[in-house]
């Protein structure tokens, strides 16, 4: 019997998952850019010694959490994703992956509003930039969950692994697209949800759910086409290549600006590097912001990202 | 001798070794390293910093991170001379096999964090405050921060932290020496009143001149009695380029470098 979906954010399964790690480690500590979350209320009640909101200040808020994690203590550093990612981003360079060079650190960098899941709030909140950003800078391990369940199995892997790490989550509620109690392999950092035969699509974040359902379409019209979640931005090359390998064209989907570093060049690279032979086509934002209302679709529509634009770019590219 | 006396002799030994480390590295900040001297020197030895560089890093230390790393080239010779490093390595500054860069980091035995990029110090020191905290620690965080460093944003994050966590384990010292790269604070943001604006943000404040042994250690003692639950900004009046004629003072010092013949001249008249 198919499992029941389960609709929810995956900043509420990561803080949950922390909430149950902390009565058993009192190494964490949980800080916040003042941003909350429902299930964050019961970690600011019932730790109030680990729990820290820092202020609107997210610069403070990594080199709080960096002098934490020099002393040994495994830190979740809360904020907005656009402002985590940039406003502190010398912050996550020079305390970060600078200082854990000589000095083990800790650090869980977790940001929510990823892509456009801030739709109505505009640009300033929109992220489109950050998995290329933080995938430049050395020693800093950049994740993308596609949903809840791969959130919250970020928690074991990152109490697990002691370096800094970047966690973008989305930040509307989204049904599972892994099993309740799916096992996620963060070394190997990619999963192939759908084999194919010809045609393959890469996602990562919340692409992951669009590209099901361009998958599911191309399935009514009898072809079956693979899709690739990748949940860690440094997978591990030789399976990835291998995986691949497999197709004859493949297309990456990611909700960042394309041909910036992001997705597609981590696959551009892989095909370059290991000789593939594949077509490469990619789908993303185009190199200039969207100043649009009216929510998640309308912006699609806008940077000419609807399913049906997509399915054409799938359908077309290879020419 | 008296302890002062022991900490004058110091100071005279770590001017000399500097000087002979910019002859080594002239890209190295010799008037910011100059006014921070006496700072260094009675941290370390005037019994104020607990620290044992046999074990770098060992629980028990006081940390204390050097913010404003430009300046901490007069650093160098004073942890080699307690070992955390051998004396020969200051011969090697800025070569292929040193470890010694002009602006210190963590791959020098001694140095707490990455330093130089300004404005990190004290939100990174507001961390390990709490953490010592944590682990119910005696031991205390110090800060060495530029004057000039006050106009980065992220310290005053961190100045609002510290006294509202009342982290009363943390010094923040700055060495006041009034100049950046291009001339004079009072001439770009203009930071006095700076007592009024550490008291303002209710942190215990207390000035000195930086150059002066007993205030300095007076002031540092007192701090370390202090467990008033407020952290402690020690605001160090100091000069840069202290005591070299053309350097001190001067508004474009920062960027300044003495000449190899003029060093030795200098290296001279210590002598004599």
């Amino acid at each position: 019997m198919a499992e029941t979906k389960i609709i929810k954010t995956m900043r509420d399964a990561i803080i949950e998952k922390i909430y149950d790690q902390m009565h058993c480690n009192d190494r964490i500590f949980f800080l916040s850019a003042d941003f909350g979350a429902p299930a964050l209320d019961k970690v600011r009640d019932d730790f109030p010694e680990r729990f820290i909101n820092v202020g609107i200040a997210e610069q403070n808020l990594v080199n709080v959490a960096c002098g934490l994690g020099l002393e040994g203590f495994i830190v979740y550093a809360y904020a907005i994703t656009g402002f985590l990612s940039m406003r502190a981003y010398e912050q996550i360079r020079v305390n970060l992956a600078l200082s854990c060079q000589h000095r083990p650190i800790n650090v869980n960098l977790v940001g929510v509003g990823a892509g456009v899941s801030y739709d109505v709030a505009g640009p300033t909140h929109h992220c489109l930039e950050d998995i290329s950003i933080m995938r430049t800078l050395p020693n800093i391990v950049t994740c993308s969950p596609c949903d809840w369940v791969t959130a919250d199995r970020f928690v074991d892997f990152s109490i697990n692994h002691n370096m800094p790490k970047y966690i973008r989550l989305d930040g509307k509620p989204l049904p599972n697209v892994y099993s309740h109690d799916c096992i996620i392999n963060w070394q190997k950092g990619f999963n192939s949800l759908y084999k194919g035969s010809d045609i393959c699509i890469v996602s990562t974040g919340y692409m992951t759910h669009r590209s099901q359902e361009i998958v599911h379409e191309f399935c009514e019209h009898g072809e079956n086409i693979g899709l690739i979640d990748v949940f860690n931005l440094a997978p591990d090359a030789e399976a990835l290549a291998a995986e691949i390998g497999r197709y004859k064209k493949v297309v990456t989907i990611e909700e960042g600006f394309k041909n910036r570093g992001g997705l597609d060049s981590l696959i551009l690279q892989l095909i370059n590097e290991k000789r593939l032979n594949v077509k490469f086509a990619n789908i993303g934002f185009d190199s200039r912001y969207i100043f649009k209302s009216g929510g998640r679709e309308v912006i699609y529509q806008a940077a000419g990202l609807s399913k049906k634009d997509m399915i054409e770019v799938i359908t077309k590219s290879w020419d | 001798m008296n302890k002062f006396q022991k900490l004058e002799d110091k100071t005279k030994w770590v001017k000399r070794e500097l000087l002979k480390l910019h002859k080594l590295a002239p890209e190295s900040r010799i008037a910011s390293s100059l006014s921070d001297i006496e700072i260094f020197v009675t941290l370390y030895y005037g019994g104020i910093l607990k620290y044992n560089p046999q074990i770098p890093l060992s629980s028990e230390r006081d940390r204390f991170i050097v913010s404003k790393g430009h300046g901490g080239v007069s650093l160098f010779p004073i942890l080699a001379d307690l070992g955390y490093f051998a004396k020969e390595e200051l011969r090697k500054i800025g070569q292929s096999d040193s470890f010694l860069c002009v602006i210190p980091d963590t791959a020098i035995p001694g140095f707490e964090t990455i330093n130089g990029s300004l404005g990190h110090g004290l939100g990174v020191a507001c961390g390990i405050a709490v953490a010592l905290k944590r682990k119910k620690s005696d031991a205390r965080v110090y800060v060495l921060c530029g004057d000039g460093e006050l106009n980065e944003g992220a310290v005053w994050e961190g100045v609002m932290f510290a006294a509202y966590h009342k982290l009363d384990n943390l010094v923040f010292i700055v060495d006041n020496n009034q100049i950046s790269m291009l001339g004079y604070q009072k001439n770009i943001l203009g930071l006095e009143p700076l007592d009024a604006k550490f008291k303002a943000f209710n942190w215990e404040v207390l000035t000195v001149d930086g150059h002066n042994f007993a205030e300095l250690d007076s002031a540092l003692t007192i701090f370390k009695t202090k467990d008033n639950n407020k952290p402690k900004a020690l605001i160090a009046n100091t000069r840069k380029g202290n005591g070299i004629e053309g350097l001190e003072g001067h508004p474009m010092s920062h960027v300044m470098t003495l000449k190899a013949d003029r060093i030795d001249k200098i290296l001279e008249e210590y002598d004599g």
